[in-house]
């Protein structure tokens, strides 16, 4: 039976502010809140309450209709500033139960290209928050953009992630069809689910410009050869509404979609559901993929100099701001790394969005005074101690954090060993000899369950650890929900 | 196809931006159309024009009947000029100038340039074209800038040829909306008499449709190019400022290109940075004005006034500098950023520039905005990323406007003038 894969993501960023080079220095609040406000709500009004409430309603009609939904951090933190009853409605439909939510880099940002530890300390923030709002913790990933590469794949699989969401690019597909189940050519624990471009651009490119039945749409997916079960329709939310406006019919058209392919005997399935099956065969991805622009790769994001000097300048301090423990600058660190800021800046034609900014180098201008003032807030942070010394430290850390995982693996064996050393000696009720070892391993144990959480939740305990002040990890660790409300006000 | 054109400057003697708009447009012209032939009339010709197109100078052309013989003719006149054709040009002399100050020759004398008595050279100019307009044949008249346009009406009367004018700058460019009257009635009656009326840029095409109240149907926006630099002026090497960071002006100093901007601008970044320094090339009527501003700001130790640039110092200049500026108030079309990124010097130009245009590698700001005119100085000062690529991609784009390309577009115009009767039907 085919089965049709939805998934919709919800991404707005923080829009920053008109920010001169003479404010460097003097004005750390980079936001434009009017902007803010009025974007998103704009694009709540028009298309987020109204998809979800249409979505809402077909999975109460369709028990088989099921749909996905990720979310990244920035747009989140909008979401229940200024449009909370958006969040209110995905709750709603997460209840349905036909629902799963994807995880995503909390700050819809390049990390996975720059820096893995970022990369993933992101990660697992955002599956927090997916957990603490909808209660599961999520099994498949979404990188921004679906930017992924093999190296990524090999990352997000020793997340623990089964699955991950990319784009069936031609460059990477070649004779081979989007519509069965693959998997990462690095670890073939993660699936990986590709995008069907025409199908999927069919409603989020097209429809105004070529609009289409939704019969016809499902006789395409019917049509399609024997075998080849798994259509992945993936599109943002603000397909409905935005790209297209609501007078187009769109979402008459979605509300179709079950009807018809309840008749066609089309089924619909989850991200996590496909991926427990098993895999057709691997997909090597050297090189970047995305599903933006007809080349399907990063160039929109680091296609010329000034953007890739922008690239490499922010992340020149993720090392600094990970380990760092302040919160207003993590904050700003989500903010500046969302990858529409680099966006404004590429030079490619035919591009026309640009937010407030009126050419590539007006928003690379207004970009890199935030940074340079972002970047010297990092540094005084750690009292101008140069690079190499604090590259040093950092290093140090790391190494420290692997040793210590490195025992706590070694620490398992023996206990594991010890066990089955045990077990026998239990059997015979008479030993002194493993008594002692016995007694040995509660005391051992205890130190290693406090390097366990330390050693896997990145290194910020660890840094305090080295700083020779532990006090200020607790407040850091703790609260990482809350943090939109002190910048705003 | 052959044209008959008028223009006040030709190279090498080079008044302004005139002379080097009007050599591009004839060698673009030849130089991509084998069958354009060009008669260039000049009011005084130095004699060391290239010869890819005829020159006239019209001060050889007789308007007053002598009878002097072959070889007296042929000592007094220049050697781009035979005796054969100023006897073709006495023959068609058509009224009585006796009265008027004649030489020996019957012609009359032109100072050149732009001297005090530019009005009675614009009507000596405008009475000999009619003589030239008498005994030559051409397809098409083509005058450039306001003063040859009485020139170009009065062939067009005489011939019945259809007339071309191309739009330099207006007397609103100059005078900010101040027009002198004079200037604006020539101006005025050459483009109502005008069969088609290119400009250098929109901004001009708009001008001239709403200032002069022309159909907007024979206006036409017709952007300027550059000729690659000479390899004289590419060994020029660029200057290694080490960390210091040089900021251009280079240009008249006056109303119309926005020198106080630029002064508030560099006060701005001077502020802020330890390591830019400004250099305001040119002179002008508001030199002095602009040298009490920097020193009334207390900047004056940063910027500096190098005068008047000629010739090559120009490249020398653009060599010397990271940055360019242009925050003309209203400029027709202006060359000189194209110049500038020639020389792989960024530039930063105002809205209000008619080459803003035809320009995507340039930062363009509103002349006003001083805080975003500072911003983009500092960021190209501070981003390597920034000046790389506007210094790259800047090269290429610039290499791609050619005036070839413009005398083609040119000639689209000359066509349809001359087989279609014009714009207006």
């Amino acid at each position: 039976m085919k089965k049709i894969c939805l998934y919709f993501e919800i991404h707005q960023i923080i829009h920053l502010k008109r920010y001169r080079f003479f404010d460097i220095g003097r004005d750390h609040y980079y936001y434009d809140d009017y902007e803010n406000e009025r974007s998103i709500n704009y694009i709540a009004e028009r298309s987020y309450v109204p998809a979800l409430q249409t979505l809402i309603q077909m999975c109460k009609d369709h028990p088989e209709f099921k749909v996905a939904f990720s979310l990244s951090g920035c747009g989140l933190e909008q979401l229940e500033f200024h449009a909370p009853q958006v969040v209110d409605l995905l709750q709603e439909i997460n209840s349905t139960g036909q629902v799963e939510f994807l995880c995503e880099p909390y700050s819809h940002g390049l990390a996975s290209l720059a820096n893995e530890e970022s990369f993933a300390a992101e990660v697992k923030r955002m599956s927090d928050r997916i957990k603490e709002l909808f209660g599961k913790r999520p099994k498949v990933f979404r990188n921004s953009s679906l930017i992924y590469n093999d190296e990524i794949g090999a990352q997000v699989a020793a997340m623990g992630f089964k699955g991950i969401l990319t784009e069936g690019a031609k460059q990477v597909l070649g004779w081979k069809s989007p519509h069965y189940l693959y998997h990462c050519a690095s670890d073939p624990r993660l699936k990986l689910l590709l995008r069907d471009i025409n199908l999927s651009e069919d409603i989020t490119e097209r429809f105004t410009s070529h609009p289409i039945m939704a019969d016809q749409w499902l006789d395409w997916i019917a049509s399609t050869p024997e075998g080849e079960d798994i259509i992945n329709i993936f599109g943002e939310l603000v397909t409905f509404g935005i790209f297209h406006p609501l007078q187009s019919g769109i979402l008459e058209f979605l509300k179709a979609i079950p009807v018809l392919a309840k008749e066609r005997g089309i089924g619909f399935a989850l991200p996590s559901e496909l991926c427990s099956e098993k895999s057709v065969g691997a997909i090597e991805v050297p090189y970047n993929i995305s599903w933006v622009d007809e080349e399907r790769d990063t160039s929109c994001w680091l296609g010329n100099v000034m953007q890739r000097e922008a690239f490499n300048k922010l992340y020149s301090v993720a090392d600094r701001v990970r380990v760092c423990g302040d919160r207003r600058i993590q904050m700003d660190w989500d903010c500046l790394q969302a990858s529409n800021n680099f966006r404004f800046m590429t030079t490619k034609p035919g591009y026309q969005y640009r937010g407030i900014y009126d050419s590539p180098y007006d928003a690379f201008t207004n970009y890199m005074n935030i940074l340079g003032d972002f970047i010297s807030r990092v540094n005084n942070l750690y009292g101008g101690a140069d690079n190499e010394e604090i590259d040093g430290l950092i290093t140090m850390i790391k190494n420290q954090g692997d040793e210590l995982a490195n025992k706590d693996k070694e620490i398992e064996r023996l206990r594991k060993k010890l066990e089955k050393y045990e077990a026998p000696a239990a059997a015979e009720k008479q030993a002194p000899a493993p008594k002692a070892p016995a007694k040995k391993a509660p005391a051992k144990k205890a130190p290693a369950k406090k390097a366990a959480p330390a050693a896997k939740t990145a290194s910020a305990p660890k840094a305090a650890e080295v700083k020779k002040e532990p006090a200020k990890k607790a407040p850091a660790e703790k609260a990482p929900a809350k943090k939109a409300t002190p910048k705003k006000k | 196809m052959k044209v008959l054109m008028f223009g006040w400057e030709f190279p090498p003697k080079i008044y302004g931006g005139l002379a080097v708009a009007s050599y591009g447009i004839t060698k673009g012209m030849v130089e991509g159309q084998p069958d354009a032939e060009i008669t260039f009339c000049l009011p005084k010709p130095c004699g060391e024009e290239e010869k890819f197109l005829r020159i006239i100078g019209m001060n050889q052309v007789p308007i007053v009947y002598r009878g002097h013989d072959y070889n007296y003719v042929k000592s007094r006149i220049p050697d781009y000029m035979t005796p054969e054709q100023y006897y073709n040009f006495r023959d068609h002399i058509y009224a009585d100038f006796s009265y008027m100050n004649v030489n020996d020759m019957g012609c009359m004398e032109f100072a050149g340039g732009y001297p005090g008595n530019l009005h009675d050279e614009i009507n000596n100019f405008s009475i000999i074209a009619g003589v030239v307009a008498r005994s030559e044949q051409f397809d098409i008249i083509h005058a450039h800038d306001w003063l040859t346009y009485p020139a170009g009406v009065h062939a067009k009367m005489v011939s019945g040829k259809p007339l071309c004018i191309h739009v330099h700058a207006t007397d609103f460019d100059r005078s900010r909306g101040k027009v002198n009257p004079t200037v604006y009635s020539i101006e005025k009656n050459g483009m109502d008499h005008a069969d088609c009326i290119m400009c250098v840029s929109e901004l001009t095409r708009q001008t001239v449709i709403r200032e002069y109240h022309q159909d907007p149907r024979k206006c036409f926006a017709m952007h300027n190019a550059v000729y690659p630099l000479p390899q004289e002026y590419l060994d020029i090497p660029r200057v290694d400022n080490g960390k210091e960071k040089v900021v251009t002006f280079l240009g008249r100093i006056t109303m119309q290109k926005g020198p106080e901007y630029f002064m508030e601008a560099a006060d701005l970044v001077c502020k802020r940075s330890k390591n830019i320094r400004f250099c305001f090339a040119g002179s002008g009527d508001k030199y002095w004005e602009m040298v009490d501003l920097a020193a009334a700001k207390g900047i004056a130790d940063r910027v500096h006034f190098p005068g008047f640039q000629r010739g090559k110092q120009v490249y020398e200049c653009y060599k010397a500098s990271d940055v360019f500026v242009m925050p003309s108030v209203s400029e027709p079309f202006g060359i000189a950023p194209l110049e500038a990124m020639q020389c792989g010097t960024p530039s930063i130009i105002s809205k209000q520039s008619g080459c803003g245009e035809i320009l995507d590698k340039v930062i363009k700001v509103d002349y006003w905005d001083i805080n975003a005119m500072a911003d983009a100085i500092y960021s190209l000062c501070t981003n390597e990323g920034l000046h790389t690529y506007l210094r790259d991609e800047g090269l290429k784009e610039v290499a791609e406007i050619t005036w070839v390309k413009v005398g083609h577009r040119i000639r689209k115009l000359y066509d349809e003038c001359i087989y279609n009767g014009g714009f207006i039907h």
